[in-house]
């Protein structure tokens, strides 16, 4: 294996890990709205992020740092193609961002409900359109010789793109839920189990359709065919997974399985992908790993690098979960700062 | 049609301009405030002093706020490359993503993980075991700024590369070399030192606003803020102008350009150089008139010694065009925005002085022998109206580092009108331009609003609130 075709396997999982991480935090925000029921639960449902959120977000910026160290030519071609999009994304990440510290400041009813709205919206809002972003690419699009990108507007918005948008969504609000049972006691967590007792055979539907247009809409099941069915069984099965631990109420596997379900969505994608990177309408325009990696040398400090820091970072990260176990009560003020 | 004066690399430019001008309001301060509050709790954790204590909740609120916008503003960089100057990113990939992707596995992952604990573990951790975190942190804040301006630092000067000729783009050779750019060591310290006055500044000005409102049991902690921000303020005033002389010698060498617009030179000087303190520029005739100079001062600041002419503007005008003509064209204009480079060279250096000055009376007036400060209203009215200043003097460095450069993205190599996306559309740029400055409005305005109500309530709001707010018919309402 080639050092380039190593960092687009690291490329992805960095976005795998973000997308188990981040993808909890997303669906504690959209419970805010969906779950909660009054100011209180929804500041108990914010603090069980409180303290993990922006290390989580840390995994997006680091693979999008990744991109730009191994195979800039990707990173610029997809950046620059996508442009509203991934202004949205980032508009959404900011109001997101933002909202944990403003809104331990307010001190009026219209502050507070405003941050608590930037909260949700910033938490759907991202999702969404990473989603769309991704399954909009994997359909192929306009690439000129150069390596720019130009999506139509159909490209962008089609039927597989919304409907990966939608199932993104759905997935993180699942497995956002899933994540409450885990750190959350009282009626809360009783309500996040059968909400998504109602949630998941709706997200069964969803995934039989994405799996339907993945494979119409994208060349994955014919240029790969037995991955690309393995995965797409795979993320049906940990969804399934995830299920058995709502039906059984042992959230731990529900959470796991949830996960993995997201993180194999990216699986899938990179699967479908390689040898390349960004998929041209004109075949000879797409962009392979080969031509868009970095020299051999850079590659290799960078390799060497993350040989050394991620078991690092791995380690820190873990332990620093591992100091956050206890289980919130909304009815108590355990919110401190 | 409205859009028709506006270019897209003017657009681009302009987008680049204000997230990052809007973003390095808080990156400094956000540096300076956590490493300001992990002394404070150090010194709390070593001699149990409880206002240390309190000042490092207090101030650490602040921290976090600034933190908070800091970072949002930060993600917005990561991608933008990506998504305004593809081009550039095309060019830059082999040398430039990698210390952005060290500065995140690295950097951001400290700060982000360890702020996660500090802030939730007040009541969990030893004074000396929490301390840590805060230190963390810091630590973390401060690689990031290294890895960044490593990253700045090739593009003002590159080191260890060369250029691939099949494909035209930069290949990095030496990565040792980009790390041990002489640049990055000379700027380092300069915006490091300068992010801590930031914040000592900010603290002795809202310490000062906080001791006029005179509200009772406050006035010990607002004293020692005062006292401790006055002497960050002051030494790292110092030591900030210390580095960025040094700073100047490397600019002289690398970028001689850029030195002479800063001194508004068109003409070689005499020798001794004289340092003009103020002049009328006239940068379509290349010209200045209008001119008060010191002798001899700017060999003094140019050199370290008393000769020495320096090259004036038209001189390595005619230089650059023999040097590079050749690669980019006869029709290339070389000169940098003279009038900005001059004018926010006298705004950052001026800024500097004054919050010398300001710090060292401040400083004399709370004297623990004599201290008067509170009789000299006006003094502390001063402080709070400087805590704004240091902000300007931030931006004003980075126009003259970034305006400098000019014609170029990548010095020598890359002109800033080549690196822009070819995607990009006059619509596109101009609607996330408006988004972006609406955005960053809104957040700016908050965050300084809420700044303002947590100086507001003082540092024993929440204890106050909390006895207030006990349930009726809870156990400890019975306690008496």
């Amino acid at each position: 294996m080639t050092l380039s075709t190593l960092w687009f396997i690291v490329i992805g999982l960095l976005f795998a890990i973000f997308l188990f991480l981040e993808g909890f935090d997303f669906g504690v925000g959209m419970s805010t709205r969906i779950l909660a029921k009054n100011d209180e639960e929804r500041a108990a449902l914010m603090s069980t992020i409180g303290p993990h959120w922006d290390g989580n977000e840390t995994w997006l910026v680091t693979a999008g740092g990744a991109m730009f160290a191994s195979l800039p030519l990707w990173y610029a071609t997809l950046f620059s193609g996508y442009y509203i999009l991934f202004l949205l994304v980032l508009v959404g990440l900011i109001l997101r961002g933002v909202s944990f510290e403003f809104h331990k400041h307010a001190e009026t009813r219209t502050g507070k409900n405003l941050w608590m709205w930037a909260f949700f919206a910033g938490s759907i809002i991202p999702p969404f359109f990473l989603c769309m972003i991704l399954l909009s690419m994997v359909q192929g699009i306009p690439i000129n010789a150069n390596g720019d990108a130009f999506p139509t507007f159909f490209d962008v918005v089609n039927l597989l793109s919304v409907v990966g948008g939608v199932a993104g969504v759905l997935l993180s609000l699942v497995h956002g839920l899933n994540f409450i049972r885990l750190r959350i006691e009282g009626p809360l967590r009783e309500r996040a189990r059968k909400l998504n007792q109602i949630l998941y055979p709706i997200l069964f539907l969803g995934e039989v359709v994405f799996a339907i247009l993945v494979f119409l809409q994208t060349d994955f099941f014919t240029k790969r065919f037995a991955s690309s069915l393995l995965i797409t069984v795979l993320i049906v099965l940990f969804s399934l997974l995830g299920y058995y631990g709502v039906l059984k109420d042992r959230e731990g596997w529900s959470f796991a399985g949830s996960g993995l379900s997201l993180s194999m969505v990216i699986v899938l994608l990179f699967n479908g992908l390689f040898p390349r990177v960004m998929i041209a309408t004109n075949p000879a325009h797409s962009i392979l790993i080969k031509n868009a990696a970095n020299s051999q040398y850079t590659l290799t400090i960078m390799t060497i690098v993350a040989c050394i820091l991620v078991p690092i970072v791995a380690i820190y990260f873990v332990w620093s979960y591992s100091l956050f176990t206890k289980r919130i009560n909304p009815r108590e003020n355990t919110v401190k700062y | 049609m409205l859009t028709m004066g506006l270019s897209i690399v003017s657009l681009a430019r302009f987008q680049f301009a204000m997230t990052t001008v809007f973003h390095f309001f808080f990156v400094p301060f956000s540096i300076g405030m956590g490493f300001l509050v992990a002394i404070m709790e150090t010194i709390y954790a070593v001699k149990k002093d409880k206002v240390y204590l309190d000042m490092a909740k207090f101030w650490g609120k602040i921290f976090l706020l600034s933190f908070a916008v800091g970072i949002v503003t930060g993600i917005i960089q990561e991608f933008q490359f990506g998504m305004n100057w593809s081009e550039y990113s095309r060019f830059m990939g082999d040398v430039f993503g990698a210390p952005l992707a060290i500065e995140a596995l690295l950097a951001f992952f400290i700060e982000s993980v360890f702020i996660g604990i500090w802030m939730f573990t007040w009541d969990r951790f030893k004074p000396g075991v929490h301390a840590f975190m805060i230190w963390m942190t810091s630590i973390g804040t401060m690689l990031s700024a290294i890895w960044i301006l490593a990253a700045n630092s090739f593009m003002q000067h590159p080191t260890g590369f060369r250029i691939n000729n099949a494909t035209g783009r930069i290949q990095l050779t030496d990565f040792g070399a980009v790390v041990a750019n002489p640049q990055l060591w000379k700027v380092f310290p300069h915006v490091i030192l300068a992010a801590f006055m930031t914040a000592g500044v900010v603290i002795a000005g809202m310490s000062a606003w906080g001791l006029l409102r005179k509200k009772s049991g406050e006035n010990h902690f607002f004293k020692t803020s005062l006292r401790f921000g006055l002497w960050a303020s002051l030494i790292f005033a110092l030591a900030s102008a210390g580095a960025g002389d040094l700073q100047t010698q490397q600019i002289i060498k690398d970028q001689p350009m850029k030195f002479a617009a800063t001194e508004g030179i068109y003409e070689d000087t005499k020798d001794p150089a004289p340092w003009t303190v103020v002049e009328l520029i006239d940068s379509k005739n290349h010209t200045a008139s209008g001119k008060i100079e010191l002798p001899g001062v700017l060999s003094l600041l140019a050199y370290h010694k008393l000769s020495g002419s320096v090259k004036g503007m038209n001189t390595i005008n005619k230089e650059l065009h023999a040097k590079y003509d050749k690669k980019f064209g006869k029709d290339m204009n070389y000169y940098v925005p003279p009038k900005t480079l001059f004018w926010s060279f006298r705004v950052m250096t001026g800024i500097d002085a004054l919050i010398m000055l300001v710090a060292f009376v401040g400083l004399i007036f709370s004297r623990k022998k004599k201290d008067t400060i509170e009789s000299h209203k006006w003094m502390l009215v001063v402080l709070g109206i400087c805590l704004w200043v240091p902000f300007i003097a931030n931006s004003a460095g980075w126009f003259i580092t970034e305006f400098g450069r000019y014609p170029w993205i990548v010095y020598g190599l890359f002109t800033i009108a080549d690196a822009v996306s070819p995607t990009s559309t006059v619509g596109t740029l101009l609607f996330s331009n408006i988004v972006y400055f609406l955005l960053f409005t809104l957040l700016g305005g908050v965050m300084i609003w809420y700044c303002r109500q947590t100086l507001h309530h003082g540092p024993y709001f929440e204890e106050a609130d909390a006895k207030q707010n006990v349930d009726p018919f809870a156990k400890e309402a019975f306690g008496q």
